[in-house]
């Protein structure tokens, strides 16, 4: 038994064991909340007025209106093709990138290049790197499917390299041994390897891209999203609900196929 | 071996091959046709490399001294992350308990649970933005709610995943000292998902740190509102900078969460 003696009463043992790191802890934080709730000005006259608002929404919203049929139809279909190719883009560039971010093939210089690239594609959000390309480009469906590839290509590059880095050497050497080159060194050495994991991420980024192609309409880089985005302007907010379902729909239906091909594969 | 040996080394038989070639041939043609009826301006295209350019020119170099205007800006919008992802594990609590197969009092309950999750899932938090808003009026507390909103679903999911797979013997164990059903949830169920929905939670905020950023586009708070304003004057070097500060700030905040996870497990 310990030295604390047999005590009647079991007690849990507490989360973060030091008692003066936990009050520590316990109290910035409290502080922290205090002052972010604070900050945040939550005014419940505001909330009162918002109230009714609320209200009228949802009964505007209500039935949803499908009279827009066709172009809720072409919004879907446009954010479909834009992820199909942005996912076909963004996985043969993602080779030959992760080949150099692989810190086990590639060298030095060439590394350092590629993680950066990675960490920047990878940062922000693809709506922010679709305002600027939207801004640099102008409107529609081609900004969009740069985003999408772009960003995709982070995703796809980082856990590619990470793939690549964790593979067995031996069957690499016993290629090298026979005497092939390098480009053959990779098709039969390393490709058969990763090859699983490529092409269930390959249908992960199908379905992340569709997700991201009905939004990043909103700022104007094609797809469903403006759709949505000029209903809720108008305050035609029963329009706004069947492009909402319409969109949800469709991500679950490619989460669905995503997720039973991924379990398929393994 | 009775069979001889082609030359020549092949991985597949010509049956597999066929298969695969017929796969990659639909593949292809779903390409096609996703590049052919695309709506495309193509001048856009082929004038891309010029006008990326022109506008990496106006946007150098960063203004520096627009710093002043961010920072404050910056901690709101770090304010809205903790604050949602805070308020969603809170939330998600209860959802998670009532989804969870081993927990829920009733299947119709689950069902609920179910379609709560799935919506707040589905919905980007930037469509959770665009209605908040017109609840709270522009502001934080627009952002923070779409936040939550959107979070709420992705904690209670990966939650109530945890408690399916909890070990049923700790349980068992606690309804045989005669405990109550909240005192089994305490001390049989909570101790085993708890360092899941700290890993998570921390993952999520990491997560929202991200998007708080973007919220602002629809009026929701944040550094996005200051964003749009610099662009809608065409302030590029404003723009730039707050890009930059993005970029380390959710770098600082990607560092942070990988760090406590690891500490953690």
């Amino acid at each position: 038994m310990s030295d604390t003696g047999a005590s009647t009463v079991w007690k849990r043992d507490h989360f973060i064991k030091n008692p003066i790191l936990r009050w520590i802890v316990i109290l910035v934080g409290s502080a922290y909340l205090i002052y972010a709730i604070n900050d945040m000005n939550f005014n419940l006259d505001r909330m009162r007025t918002g109230w009714p608002r609320a209200v009228d929404f949802f009964q505007r919203m209500f039935p949803p209106d499908y009279s827009r049929w066709t172009m809720i139809y072409k919004g879907v279909f446009e954010s479909l093709q834009m992820a199909i190719i942005a996912t076909t883009v963004s996985i043969f560039l993602a080779i030959p990138l992760s080949l150099a971010a692989a810190a086990n093939i590639s060298v030095k210089f060439v590394y350092v290049i590629a993680r950066a690239f990675i960490v920047l594609a990878r940062s922000f959000p693809p709506i922010l790197v679709a305002i600027m390309f939207v801004k640099a480009f102008g409107f529609g469906p081609f900004p969009g499917i740069l985003t999408l590839s772009f960003t995709a290509l982070g995703f796809m590059g980082k856990l590619l390299a990470e793939a690549i880095e964790n593979i067995d050497k031996g069957q690499v050497e016993a290629v090298r041994a026979t005497g092939a080159n390098w480009f053959k060194v990779q098709l039969y050495g390393v490709a058969p390897q990763v090859l699983p994991r490529y092409v269930g991420l390959s249908i992960y980024l199908l379905d992340i891209n569709l997700r991201a192609s009905t939004i990043i309409g909103i700022v104007g880089a094609g797809g469903i999203g403006g759709a949505l985005f000029n209903a809720f302007h108008r305050y035609e907010y029963d329009t706004a609900l069947a492009i909402l379902i319409a969109i949800i729909v469709i991500v679950l239906v490619m989460e669905f196929i995503s997720s039973k091909v991924r379990s398929r594969l393994q | 071996m009775t069979e001889i040996q082609p030359a020549i080394w092949k991985r597949f038989s010509k049956k597999q091959s066929l298969e695969r070639y017929g796969i990659e041939f639909v593949l292809l043609l779903i390409f096609i046709w996703a590049t052919q009826s695309v709506d495309i301006y193509w001048p856009f295209v082929t004038d891309a490399p010029a006008q990326a350019v022109d506008l990496l020119h106006r946007m150098t170099p960063p203004s520096v001294v627009f710093i002043k205007a961010i920072i404050p800006s910056m901690i709101e919008t770090i304010n809205i992350a903790t604050l949602s992802t805070i308020f969603a594990v809170i939330l998600s609590f209860p959802l998670a308990i009532l989804n969870a197969r081993n927990t829920t009092p009733h299947p119709i309950v689950q069902m609920v649970a179910r379609v709560i999750i799935v919506t707040s899932r589905s919905v980007n938090e930037l469509v959770w933005g665009l209605i908040f808003v017109v609840f709270f009026g522009p502001g934080v507390v627009a952002g923070v709610a779409a936040l939550t909103m959107r979070s709420l679903g992705f904690m209670a999911k990966l939650v109530s995943e945890s408690i399916e797979e909890i070990d049923h013997g700790q349980v068992e164990a606690m309804r045989a000292t005669g405990a109550n059903g909240a005192k089994v949830f305490i001390f049989g169920v909570l101790p085993q998902v708890m360092p899941i929905i700290i890993g998570t939670s921390i993952f999520r905020w990491d997560i929202n740190i991200r998007q708080s950023s973007v919220i602002g586009l629809v009026g929701a708070g944040g550094i996005g509102i200051l964003l749009t304003s610099s662009m809608n004057m065409f302030k590029w070097q404003n723009v730039s900078m707050i890009l930059i500060s993005i970029f380390v700030v959710v770098l600082a905040g990607e560092y942070v969460s990988a760090t406590v996870r690891k500490k953690l497990t």
